[in-house]
């Protein structure tokens, strides 16, 4: 076993309601490594991000994530930044509280703050190009600076694994290579492996270094070439899928999933 | 009706007002505490969009306190334990939203229910039965008053220790979870503590008016502030406010105290809208 691997996945399956989503699934990220996970809909995508946290189960299989057995949640040295829902606009927090709960949201006792902390928080507010707005009330922030202050404070404890869950849904264009570009940047500057789950691949075609495409109860690991094209994306769908080049940006047309409609929209917005 | 008659019952006792002062002093500091705690705790019930919920365990907590009643049991226990009953219920069973929402529903007139079922079968006292219902915290026996107070400080305390980590599960409870904080605990816990500061609320308000001291000073907090520390104090100085100008009011004259506290809570809510919904115009032409 490599014990420098941030993440190791052995023998993983996944079953639903009597149905194997993927099976045999054998994963060794590297350090600095950016895997993008892509799927239709309901192909475990979420459930695969979460087991790493031990917050899911797998159906079988074992995880080790820097270099410990996964059993329950709580390691911190983990990001996570969960698949976003807008936080109501009278939510009781500026955007730097956003950041803040990943500093000491998961401390009990009095909440009187610690030394230093203050410092760390206004860091990593930086970090993620959050000066300007962080002293707004969250619930009036954009979709895209919400996303920011988010990765911010998964970005708490130098995480040397980051899982981001669809990061880049309903932002424009913009803002999703904003995004793209801290995930990116945390990961050459520290060496932390990345995760991520989306339904576009354009926005980060150009950082992936592989790709792990869950489909028709199967999946598929390799570089993008070797798995964004119309022969392999047809023989995992079982169905005739093309992959079409329009400039530097791919579009997978004829996969059988809802979600490929997202792509159409997000173009539209560019 | 004529308006002297009005009059006396609004401020008939104001020549004797010192007097009654000093007789009621122990209820103006268990309003105090309860206004402190219910404006604190509505933040969260805000964030964690349970007033239905709240409504609930006070119904719950109405039938335990009706049935200590007639069982001749000590009455503060009684709504203690009934809610504590429906608390440790709907935060076992309702985990989500919807289902939370079809289980408080199926509860409340249940427990409303059974509440009316005992105060009818109860011969005692008559005063003492809608008390309950409607509130009437200067009935309340010295001894008692020391308890809700006890009570409330404790719950005070626990959410002061729990608050951080439940800051986090109710913005999001997955990220939460994902860093170590037991949410599933930390949301059980904080139900006890609702159910408990809601048996508080049942003495001094009454059970169908829980709402307008934990939930009516949060929400105007959260109309004008929104930071992590002024929503919260901003809440509670308008839950003490309320409970105790409400009761200041109550004594000079023989009018129940709810009715004193829910118009100031209901006032400092409008005021709030007010200015909000001002500053909103404003921000919007500057942009």
């Amino acid at each position: 076993m490599n014990a420098a691997s941030p993440l190791e996945i052995r023998g993983a399956a996944l079953r639903r309601g009597g149905r194997e989503l993927w099976s045999g699934l054998d994963l060794t990220v590297e350090p600095g490594e950016l895997i993008a996970v892509l799927g239709p809909s309901g192909s475990g995508k979420t459930t695969l991000l979460r087991a790493v946290l031990g917050l899911d189960r797998l159906s079988e299989g074992r995880i080790t994530a820097l270099g410990s057995d996964v059993r329950r949640a709580g390691n911190r040295r983990i990001g996570y930044v969960p698949q976003q829902r807008p936080l109501p606009r009278d939510t009781a927090l500026r955007g730097r509280d956003l950041v803040r709960l990943g500093v000491d949201g998961h401390r009990f006792g009095f909440p009187f703050p610690r030394r230093g902390e203050r410092a760390r928080v206004d860091a990593l507010v930086d970090a993620v190009g959050g000066r300007d707005f962080a002293d707004r009330p969250v619930g009036l922030l954009s979709g895209g600076e919400q996303q920011r202050l988010r990765i911010g404070q998964a970005l708490a404890d130098e995480p040397r694994l980051l899982l981001c869950d669809e990061p880049l849904t309903s932002l424009d264009l913009a803002n999703q290579q904003a995004v793209v570009g801290l995930i990116d940047g945390h990961r050459r500057d520290t060496g932390a492996a990345v995760l991520l789950v989306t339904h576009d691949i354009n926005p980060v075609l150009g950082k992936v270094d592989r790709i792990l495409y869950l489909a028709g109860g199967r999946f598929t690991l390799g570089s993008p070439d070797d798995v964004l094209n119309s022969r392999v994306l047809s023989d995992l769908y079982g169905a005739p899928v093309f992959v079409l080049r329009a400039g530097d940006r791919l579009v997978v047309v004829g996969a059988p999933d809802a979600e490929a409609s997202h792509h159409h929209h997000d173009e539209a917005r560019a | 009706m004529n308006w002297s008659d009005v009059w006396n019952a609004m401020f008939g006792g104001i020549a004797d007002y010192g007097d009654i002062l000093a007789l009621v002093s122990n209820s103006v500091w268990a309003g105090a505490v309860l206004g402190l705690v219910g404006g604190l705790i509505g933040v969260f019930v805000m964030q964690r969009d349970m007033a239905f919920a709240v409504h609930g365990i006070s119904e719950l907590s109405f039938a335990g306190a009706a049935a200590a009643l007639l069982f001749g049991f000590d009455v503060v226990t009684g709504s203690i334990v009934g809610s504590l009953i429906a608390a440790g219920l709907i935060g076992w069973l309702g985990a989500r939203a919807r289902e939370r929402n079809s289980i408080i529903g199926v509860l409340m007139p249940f427990g409303l229910g059974l509440g009316i079922l005992f105060l009818s079968l109860y011969s005692g006292r008559s005063a003492n039965r809608f008390s309950l219902l409607t509130g009437q915290i200067v009935s309340v026996q010295s001894d008692q008053l020391g308890w809700l107070i006890g009570i409330g400080a404790v719950v005070l305390v626990a959410l002061l220790l729990i608050w951080r980590p439940l800051r986090f599960d109710s913005l999001d409870p997955q990220a939460a979870a994902a860093r170590g904080v037991p949410t599933r605990w930390v949301s059980f816990a904080f139900m006890l503590l609702l159910g408990l500061i809601v048996a508080v609320a049942v003495h001094i308000i009454g059970a169908l008016l829980v709402l307008a001291l934990v939930v009516t000073p949060a929400a105007a907090a959260m109309r004008v502030a929104s930071g992590p520390l002024s929503v919260p104090l901003l809440a509670a100085v308008f839950g003490v406010f309320s409970a105790v100008g409400g009761i200041l009011l109550a004594v000079a004259g023989t009018l129940p105290v709810s009715p004193y506290i829910t118009t100031i809570s209901f006032v400092l809510y409008l005021v709030c809208r007010g200015i909000g919904a001002r500053r909103d115009r404003a921000t919007r032409s500057d942009a």
